[in-house]
């Protein structure tokens, strides 16, 4: 066992190694994630020991960069694409929805489309305009993708790997304002199920669920609400397709009571599925409708009102209160 | 004739002066702005429309491509000959059976042959080729059986052949897209140190798409072994290429830095030659080309068009005079090259095509229901999961349901 103490984002830089080193086959691909090691550091010094070859800055076209990944992807090569933020994703959602999504369904599954996709989205970090956005419920819509988050530095370790080893796309959200988080990582465990959610925090009487930088804020809520003498449970879902309902009905089973939770926008947002789906899988059980707690109907506002527009304690405590009411 | 491309003919005097190359191309590029759209620019033809071959001696530039196609026998002709009719029967085969109500849609490609055969038949096995929904001339090169080609127009699939038997990728109906999966792909050939090429097929409408730009600056930014091959049929749907670009569209290849040359696209040996020019350029090393196939769509777009009500009849019959198939029979009757029992063999075998073809189409069976749900995913997925069983619980609840 070789436990480290790492941020989410050296922890993002050892997996990229790691899986670098098992398979020559993997590459790496975007804007200034060469020398530079992406606006992050992410891919830090993996260019200088991996050479050009295999981390490649590309020029400033992100449908070019999703469009030629899959061209490599064809050729037997496995890319790892960064896009350098969430706003800017969108001149390749085309290539992604249209081609990407879809190949592997069109050739009969003769073909395989292995390409990850990673983004650093959602806000809280007083940036600009497109730059704090969270566009997962656009991605997990579109059938043939897979769309995962990880909230720590351990899954962010184990999530890539497992990403990258899968043949299918992966969208690999990445919550850039816990980029600097620290957890220990085990990097010779036993990597978990990518789609398996998770039971960070154990209770009676509700649950939270959330993936990415809301983990960390639901389950500062649970411990503020066990200070009121209420129980709640936090369920850490991971992936947001697939969505692991399993899991989660069996958490809303034990505690009747769910609230979602996440920086999109509440409206069609993957709260609104879940709420559906667990209502239908555990109508008998629910003593209160599912509520979601999340963005508005609103452009992300500029960064002075971000603390104010993003979900925090008192707004999903507002929550866990109204459900406890029913 | 004369080679209007700078760039075309540049770099393969003087390799490794790109930049220079690409200075002299802006100032040519200038020029060709300022002419009137009228005054189009010359192209690489080796065979007239009226079957007679172009003598090198009297043009130099003739001569360099000419030298592509010196191995080319009379039997070899023949064979491109054959290609061409064949393809054209399928094709006319097909738009029949559409009509019959046995396929939902067909993209013609008649008009188009001699671009398809030509630039088809330059390519080598390990060659990888990225085609439209059009290209059904390359397919057959490829050794694609073209009854593959009708599932997606009959409704059964998306795409009925498996890409890596040929090395010919499925069709790709959004517009440029497959430019970039073919840059990519010759990206890894680069990385992976063969000297196969990859040939991106596209249309004179895709040109106008911003991954068309993308891919054609990638490639050049990582010299990717890659020929941008674009048909132009002159019409994308209803819009005439002015509605496209204010210059001939090979030029455009120089403002990226790499050679842009115009062939005569009902030209089967010059297309012949160029695609081998320029598939040679990429095993070298020397990066990727432009290939404007200057070619006429002589049908509709596909079967649900209609072009009387945007071009004119004049324009069709003054194309139709240069036809790709004519000119090569007459080429080959005039040299001697192909007696009438040739002719009447091949007719023949376009017959026995045809009535293949549509035998297969018509017994093409509809996939099984739960077809829907194969190959969403490689590695599975939950919810497909749950909603295969959910929807297969339902089909059986009905009377009669299994």
């Amino acid at each position: 066992m070789a436990i480290e103490k790492m941020s989410i984002a050296k922890a993002l830089n050892e997996s990229l190694r790691k899986a670098m080193e098992t398979d020559p086959k993997v590459l790496i691909m975007g804007e200034d994630v060469g020398k530079l090691g992406g606006v992050f550091r992410i891919t830090d010094g993996l260019q200088k020991d991996f050479g050009e070859e295999r981390v490649i800055d590309t020029p400033l076209a992100e449908s070019g960069i999703v469009g030629t990944a899959i061209g490599l992807a064809l050729r037997g090569y496995r890319p790892v694409v960064e896009i350098q933020f969430d706003g800017f994703v969108f001149p390749a959602y085309d290539q992604i929805v249209t081609q990407l999504a879809k190949m592997h369904a069109r050739a009969l599954g003769k073909i395989k489309l292995p390409v990850v996709i990673r983004i650093p989205y959602a806000g809280g970090i007083g940036a600009v305009e497109h730059h704090s956005e969270s566009p997962e419920a656009l991605f997990a819509h579109v059938p043939g993708l897979k769309v995962v988050s990880p909230s720590n530095a351990s899954d962010a370790y184990w999530m890539l790997q497992q990403a990258i080893l899968s043949d299918d796309p992966v969208i690999f959200f990445e919550p850039k304002r816990r980029y600097w988080d620290k957890g220990e990582v085990d990097v010779d465990a036993i990597p978990g199920e990518l789609h398996k959610a998770r039971v960070t925090r154990s209770g009676t009487d509700l649950t939270l669920a959330a993936y990415g930088p809301m983990v960390k804020v639901c389950m500062e809520a649970a411990a503020a609400a066990a200070e009121e003498g209420k129980s709640v449970e936090v369920v850490d879902l991971r992936s947001m397709s697939p969505v692991d309902f399993d899991g989660l009905q069996a958490s809303v089973e034990r505690t009747r009571r769910l609230v979602v939770v996440h920086e999109a926008p509440v409206f069609l947002g993957v709260g609104a599925e879940i709420a559906a789906r667990i209502t239908e899988r555990c109508f008998y059980h629910l003593e209160a409708p599912v509520l979601r707690v999340g963005g508005f109907h609103a452009p992300y506002p500029p960064a002075r009102l971000e603390d104010e527009y993003l979900p925090g304690l008192d707004r999903v405590l507002d929550a866990v209160d109204r459900s406890l009411a029913y | 004739m004369t080679v209007e491309s700078t760039a075309a003919r540049k770099p393969r005097r003087s390799s490794g002066t790109k930049r220079a190359a690409g200075a002299a191309s802006a100032r040519k590029t200038a020029a060709a702005t300022a002419q009137p759209h009228d005054a189009e620019p010359q192209l690489v033809q080796l065979l007239t429309p009226e079957g007679e071959r172009v003598d090198a001696g009297d043009h130099p530039d003739v001569a360099e491509f000419a030298h592509f196609v010196a191995d080319i026998t009379t039997e070899d002709l023949r064979g491109l000959y054959r290609d061409m009719v064949l393809t054209r029967r399928f094709d006319g085969e097909a738009t029949a059976l559409q009509r019959q109500g046995e396929l939902g849609l067909w993209a013609s490609l008649l008009g188009q042959e001699a671009a398809q055969i030509g630039s088809g038949r330059a390519l080598r096995d390990d060659d990888y080729v990225f085609p439209t929904y059009r290209e059904h001339g390359v397919a057959w090169c490829r050794g694609v059986d073209p009854t593959n080609l009708l599932g997606m127009f009959r409704g059964v699939n998306h795409g009925g052949w498996d890409p890596t038997t040929n090395n010919f990728h499925l069709y790709t109906i959004v517009i440029g897209s497959q430019t970039l999966h073919a840059t990519g792909y010759a990206m890894g050939v680069a990385k992976d140190g063969a000297d196969s090429a990859v040939i991106a097929y596209f249309g004179d409408g895709a040109s106008s798409q911003g991954d068309v730009m993308e891919a054609f600056n990638f490639a050049a930014v990582y010299n990717s072994p890659v020929v941008f091959f674009c048909q132009n049929n002159q019409w994308a749907i209803s819009e005439p290429t002015e509605r496209q670009m204010r210059v001939p569209l090979y030029q455009r290849a120089q403002g990226f830095g790499f050679p842009g040359i115009r062939v005569d696209g009902n030209d089967v040996l010059a297309c012949l030659a160029v695609t081998r020019w320029a598939l040679d350029r990429a095993r070298r090393g020397e990066g990727p080309t432009l290939v404007e196939a200057f070619t006429y769509r002589m049908g509709a777009h596909t079967t649900s068009d209609d072009p009387t009500k945007y071009r004119r009849d004049e324009e069709t019959a003054a194309w139709e005079a240069k036809d790709p198939i004519l000119r090569l029979k007459a080429h080959l009757l005039a040299s001697g090259g192909a007696d009438e029992a040739f002719f009447a063999e091949l007719e023949a075998e376009s017959e026995t095509l045809g009535k293949r073809v549509r035998e297969v189409v018509r017994s093409m069976p509809d996939p099984d229901t739960m077809a829907i749900f194969e190959n969403v995913y490689a590695d599975g997925h939950a919810l497909v999961d749950e909603e295969r069983a959910q929807f297969a619980a339902y089909l059986a609840s009905f009377e009669g349901g299994e």
